[in-house]
């Protein structure tokens, strides 16, 4: 076949219009999804910032939306997070540890692996039924912090293993050899060399993992967390609310003044989860620098 | 010295076998999830036969009059992950593209830390901004619109999703080879050419791993669903009507004071069940598709 130069010319210009084409198209649909997200924030701002005030975040919940605080939700968060932190943390690192470090690659391992990319998967209301049966029903918890917590701990060690054991392999071969050439047992390499090394990136992943937790409300209500709670937990057996709770609480209400209280809680949870976020790029930059050694 | 060494060795043994129950704890979880949703499934198949369950088109269980058909929620369910896999996937294909044929290297670093945000706002934020932002703009377009429905969740799932969709099929892409581009090129493509007719086919398991995956996000989301969606399941494809979700109904069951043992409360782990096998078949078929492109 043969093409005349007018043709091919022509051929040329259409190529060249589709490809721009695609790139424009393509710029719009990022502008519009970045942009949505730009919309979400800004409406959640106009909403709730009025309601933001330190009377907001020192009050306790209400009936009066105009006295209405998150006291007792912010403060069931923190306790929450430290606690699921307590049991999920040093588990999910060992769990790391032990598939990295230790287990032998054979079928055995094959499953644990393949089980945690599948408990990674299952939706956070399933560990809420899983809590509910087991912590509060058998184990007799009742709706306690503690049950919460536990139930949190299964749902974010999947995550903490994974990424603590992308962190564990960042460490080099070598330093692992020359540590057990100057006669350090496994342990005592792990311990003082691997683990130390690798620590800002399993901190960074379980940081985000915990951030993950902490915006988490259905399986906190599957296992019948309380949404109305006007007073502090006292112990780890004690009723707890949490902000995910309370905001979708508010939410649930016709009136306009909870839906305010609403956004303004969306925006201290937003905030919290801001500076999580923060501390763990920052952390990761660090590590960065330290390997470059 | 040799009390030294034996003591290492003790430590040494103490410590492996606590790590391995570490490791082991991942395994019972997953049997407690088992178990617990079997144990009451069972109880509750023994009040209702499974054929009701699976063909009955009412779902009324906290009523007088009780039907326990689960058809109206799972039209609920793939009502709403339909919408939010129609929104996702073009975003997420032409993101995707764009980020890994188009972008340089310092674009690429800007928007896909911006976009993975859309992944890490939390499900009641989205709740919110789909009952109190969307669904108001979407009732002055269409004036018939329900203050709940399929529609508003699901537009708002299917942002949330981007990100995976994105994330996931710009690696797939990426890890195409560079000499099937430079072939394509040789041969005179254009760069729209290679990457819909060359990159996008050789790295279509992966892809359809990242969409699988995107679906069963949306099948087991429960917070956008419970707030926005309505809690009325309903057997329709109408997305403009309140419908109810599976995971919508086992958080309005668990808001309620339902006691233990009852069928009521049964109903919640049959539904979960339910659940639990679809988005772990979705979770098996996305990570073989993607083992595939992996060592293909």
């Amino acid at each position: 076949m043969r093409i005349e130069a007018a043709q091919l010319r022509k051929m040329l210009a259409v190529r060249r219009a589709t490809d721009l084409a695609f790139r424009i198209a393509a710029v719009a649909t990022l502008v519009v999804a970045l942009g949505s997200l730009a919309v979400l924030l800004v409406d959640t701002w106009m909403d709730g910032a009025g309601t933001l005030s330190w009377a907001f975040l020192t009050s306790f919940p209400s009936r009066k939306p105009e006295f209405a605080g998150i006291l007792s939700p912010l403060v069931g968060t923190v306790y929450l997070i430290l606690l699921t932190a307590v049991f999920a943390f040093p588990i999910g690192v060992g769990a790391a540890v032990y598939l990295e470090e230790y287990a032998a690659k054979g079928w055995f391992s094959r499953i644990i692996e393949v089980n945690i990319a599948n408990l990674a998967g299952v939706p956070s209301i399933i560990y809420g039924l899983l809590g509910l049966e087991l912590f509060v029903r058998l184990l007799a918890l009742e709706r306690s912090l503690l049950a919460g917590a536990l139930t949190m701990a299964l749902l974010v060690m999947p995550i903490i293993i994974i990424s603590a054991r992308e962190a564990l392999r960042t460490v080099p071969r070598s330093i692992r050899e020359a540590s057990c050439a100057l006669g350090a047992s496994q342990w005592e390499t792990i311990w003082h060399q691997v683990l130390p090394l690798a620590f800002p990136g399993i901190l960074t992943g379980s940081i985000l993992a915990f951030s993950r937790a902490i915006g988490e409300a259905a399986p906190l209500i599957t296992i019948g967390a309380l949404t109305y709670i006007a007073f502090l937990p006292d112990g780890f057996l004690a009723p707890f609310t949490a902000l995910p709770i309370q905001i979708f609480n508010w939410i649930s209400r016709p009136q306009k003044a909870f839906h305010a209280n609403a956004a303004a809680a969306i925006l201290v949870l937003l905030i919290v989860l801001l500076l999580m976020n923060a501390l763990a790029v920052y952390l990761r930059q660090r590590y960065q620098k330290r390997l470059q050694l | 010295m040799l009390q030294r060494v034996k003591k290492g060795r003790a430590t040494e043994r103490i410590v492996q076998s606590a790590l391995f129950l570490c490791g082991v704890l991942s395994i019972f979880t997953t049997l407690g999830i088992v178990a617990v949703l079997l144990f009451e499934t069972v109880a509750f198949f023994r009040e209702v036969s499974l054929l009701e369950f699976l063909t009955d088109t009412q779902w009324t269980p906290l009523f007088e009059d009780k039907h326990f058909g689960i058809l109206p929620l799972i039209s609920g369910t793939l009502l709403t992950a339909s919408v939010a896999i129609l929104v996702a996937m073009p975003v997420g294909l032409v993101s995707a593209i764009y980020l890994s044929e188009y972008a340089s290297n310092a674009v690429r670093r800007v928007i896909k830390p911006l976009l993975e945000i859309l992944a890490g706002i939390p499900t009641v934020v989205y709740g919110y901004f789909a009952l109190l932002f969307v669904t108001p703009l979407l009732q002055s377009m269409i004036p018939s619109l329900s203050g709940f429905n399929a529609l508003a969740p699901g537009i708002v799932m299917g942002i949330m999703i981007i990100p995976m969709v994105s994330s996931l099929s710009e690696d797939a892409m990426y890890a195409v080879p560079q000499s099937l581009r430079e072939a394509a090129y040789a041969l005179g493509s254009s760069k729209l050419q290679v990457a819909l007719r060359v990159v996008v086919p050789a790295a279509v398991s992966g892809i359809a791993a990242s969409l699988l995956l995107a679906v069963s996000r949306a099948v087991g989301e429960t917070m956008i669903l419970a707030i926005a969606a309505g809690q009325q399941p309903r057997l329709t494809l109408n997305p403009l009507v309140p419908i109810e979700t599976m995971t919508a109904y086992i958080v309005q069951v668990s808001l309620g004071d339902t006691p233990t043992g009852t069928i009521e409360y049964r109903t919640i782990f049959a539904v979960g069940m339910m659940l639990f096998l679809s988005t772990l078949m979705l979770n098996l078929v996305s990570q073989w598709l993607r083992e595939r492109f992996r060592t293909a």
